[in-house]
């Protein structure tokens, strides 16, 4: 679904990302684990389209991404949810998510593509009418990725969303990943939070400075030495 | 007191038209940070399109208001595609000096004889101006016109910034323009949509005062754009009822200066309007309306 493929991206001469490349498939929770500063979230805005690679390709579906302006990459059916979640203050809620299906014509569609959202986040439902600021961290990470979800992406990018939450909203966070990938979203999931990210991965690949150094299922990189001593604390 | 409720009448009137210049300035920091310093032009411009409309074409006075509303916003948003766009991502004093050159070639090029010359014209007395009276003060049919039209295009502005797609994806831009982006929505078009709206407010503004001072000129932009910036920053840059809280604030203030019946005090009322702009930026440095926002972890 997404190929990424010798991917390199600079902030003016400093080059943060060399030569990644790695793949999406269809119907899988993809991480990309790696410590702060690895070039996790340079990718995923080069994804978005928010920064322009200095080389490389991104394919996602037919289209290549590297020269799509980011509302056509969403109009394709690729979605982010950022770091630090970036919801809409000043917004309510419910403007909030209205803003997620921005590229979409009001219709019955939307009202049922609402009405799911509020089933998987109630708490969303709940505070519609609130000003996005108001809420506390882990609702607003639910609110984040309620919007991302209006636009019912087929592929979900996911940036660091346990950042900064509490261990109990960290674990709804990842069971609703789980949830979101049951019901046919794929997932590229950008985590520090190795041991929860490569636990419900498919797939994982795992970035040191800019370049990827081991890739393999969940499980395998779970258990292997360098992903344990590097990130697992031994 | 007679004097006293005649002269809110008089300052909210120009207090309206302050507001409505605020309202461009603001709305356009709110979404690229550039103080706009064209926009004073931009209500000239409006002032000279209602103009022609009124003396060449006959038109009757709203509907030279609407066009001129509609030129002006096509203007704005050529303004900002020819001369902010290709500065988009540069530095921000980059953009300022730029917003202040075009300031110059607009009054520049309208002092050509070709287009309106330096002198000032006398605006076509389009609606009779009446006196009316109401209750111990007078009140002219200009001035309620004014009052009116405001009123009815703030609330205008109200309905399309708070419940429209367009609105709520302006200050979605406002707030987080990466986040903004996405979500689908094109930031050069809201920014284009911005400009539109906040240029046809400044040429209701300059039809307006037009029709109320009989006068218009190249010029006439440079003190009022100026002191609807001071406007828009009293009430908290960035804030749309900020800049109308500030615009209304600002016209009251000068208007009971100037009929103060304390001696030569009329002729400070600039200087007395900045020295208030100090003072409340001295104990509020967001203005009136602004607060101080933290991110929430």
């Amino acid at each position: 679904m997404l190929k990424v493929k010798d991917l390199t991206v600079k902030y003016g001469v400093i080059e943060a990302v060399h030569g990644v490349s790695f793949e999406v498939k269809k119907g899988e929770i993809v991480s990309l684990v790696g410590a702060n500063g690895a070039g996790k979230t340079t990718i995923l805005r080069t994804i978005s389209g928010l920064v322009r690679p200095a080389g490389g390709s991104i394919q996602f579906k037919e289209l290549e991404l590297t020269k799509t302006a980011p509302q056509k990459i969403v109009a394709a059916g690729l979605s982010q949810v950022p770091e630090g979640r970036h919801v809409f203050s000043g917004l309510s809620v419910m403007e909030n998510l209205e803003m997620g299906a921005f590229l979409k014509k009001k219709n019955q569609d939307s009202k049922r593509v609402l009405q799911e959202v509020f089933e998987r986040f109630p708490i969303l439902a709940d505070r519609k009418n609130q000003d996005a600021a108001t809420l506390s961290g882990g609702e607003q990470q639910m609110l984040a990725m309620g919007r991302a979800l209006m636009s019912e992406p087929d592929l979900l990018l996911l940036d660091e969303p346990s950042m900064g939450l509490a261990p109990i909203f960290i674990k709804e966070i990842f069971d609703i990943i789980q949830e979101i990938q049951k019901q046919g979203t794929t997932v590229l999931l950008i985590e520090q939070n190795a041991n929860m990210a490569l636990s419900i991965a498919d797939r994982g690949y795992v970035l040191e400075t800019g370049s990827l150094v081991l890739s393999g299922t969940g499980e395998e990189l779970l258990a292997s030495e360098e992903v344990r001593k590097a990130y697992l604390g031994g | 007191m007679e004097n006293i409720l005649q002269q809110l009448v008089n300052g909210l009137s120009l207090g309206s038209i302050y507001a409505l210049i605020a309202l461009g300035y603001t709305m356009v920091y709110g979404i690229i940070k550039l103080i706009n310093f064209a926009h004073g032009e931009i209500y000239m411009l409006g002032a000279f399109i209602g103009y022609v409309f009124i003396q060449y074409f006959h038109l009757p006075f709203f509907v030279a208001l609407v066009g001129a509303m509609i030129c002006c916003a096509g203007i704005g948003v050529l303004i900002e595609f020819l001369a902010y766009r290709p500065l988009r991502g540069s530095t921000r004093i980059a953009a300022l000096i730029t917003a202040i050159g075009v300031s110059f070639l607009i009054q520049n090029v309208m002092k050509l004889r070709f287009f309106a010359g330096a002198e000032p014209r006398a605006f076509p007395q389009a609606i009779e101006q009446k006196m009316i009276e109401v209750g111990p003060i007078m009140v002219s049919n200009i001035q309620l016109l004014i009052l009116g039209t405001t009123v009815v295009l703030m609330l205008g502005l109200q309905i399309i910034v708070m419940k429209t797609k367009m609105g709520k994806a302006m200050r979605a831009v406002s707030v987080d323009a990466d986040a903004a982006m996405l979500m689908g929505i094109s930031v050069n078009q809201t920014i284009s949509f911005t400009f539109a709206i906040g240029s046809a407010l400044a040429a209701a503004g300059g039809v307006m005062i037009g029709l109320y001072y009989n006068s218009i000129d190249p010029m006439m932009g440079v003190t009022p754009g100026l002191k609807a910036f001071v406007a828009a920053v009293f009430g908290g840059i960035g804030l749309i009822p900020g800049a109308a809280l500030g615009g209304f604030s600002i016209g009251l203030i000068e208007t009971f200066v100037s009929a103060s019946s304390i001696e030569g005090l009329s002729a400070y009322k600039d200087a007395i309007v900045y020295f208030i702009l100090i003072i409340v930026l001295l104990i509020k440095p967001t203005g009136l309306l602004g607060k101080n926002t933290k991110e929430k972890v």
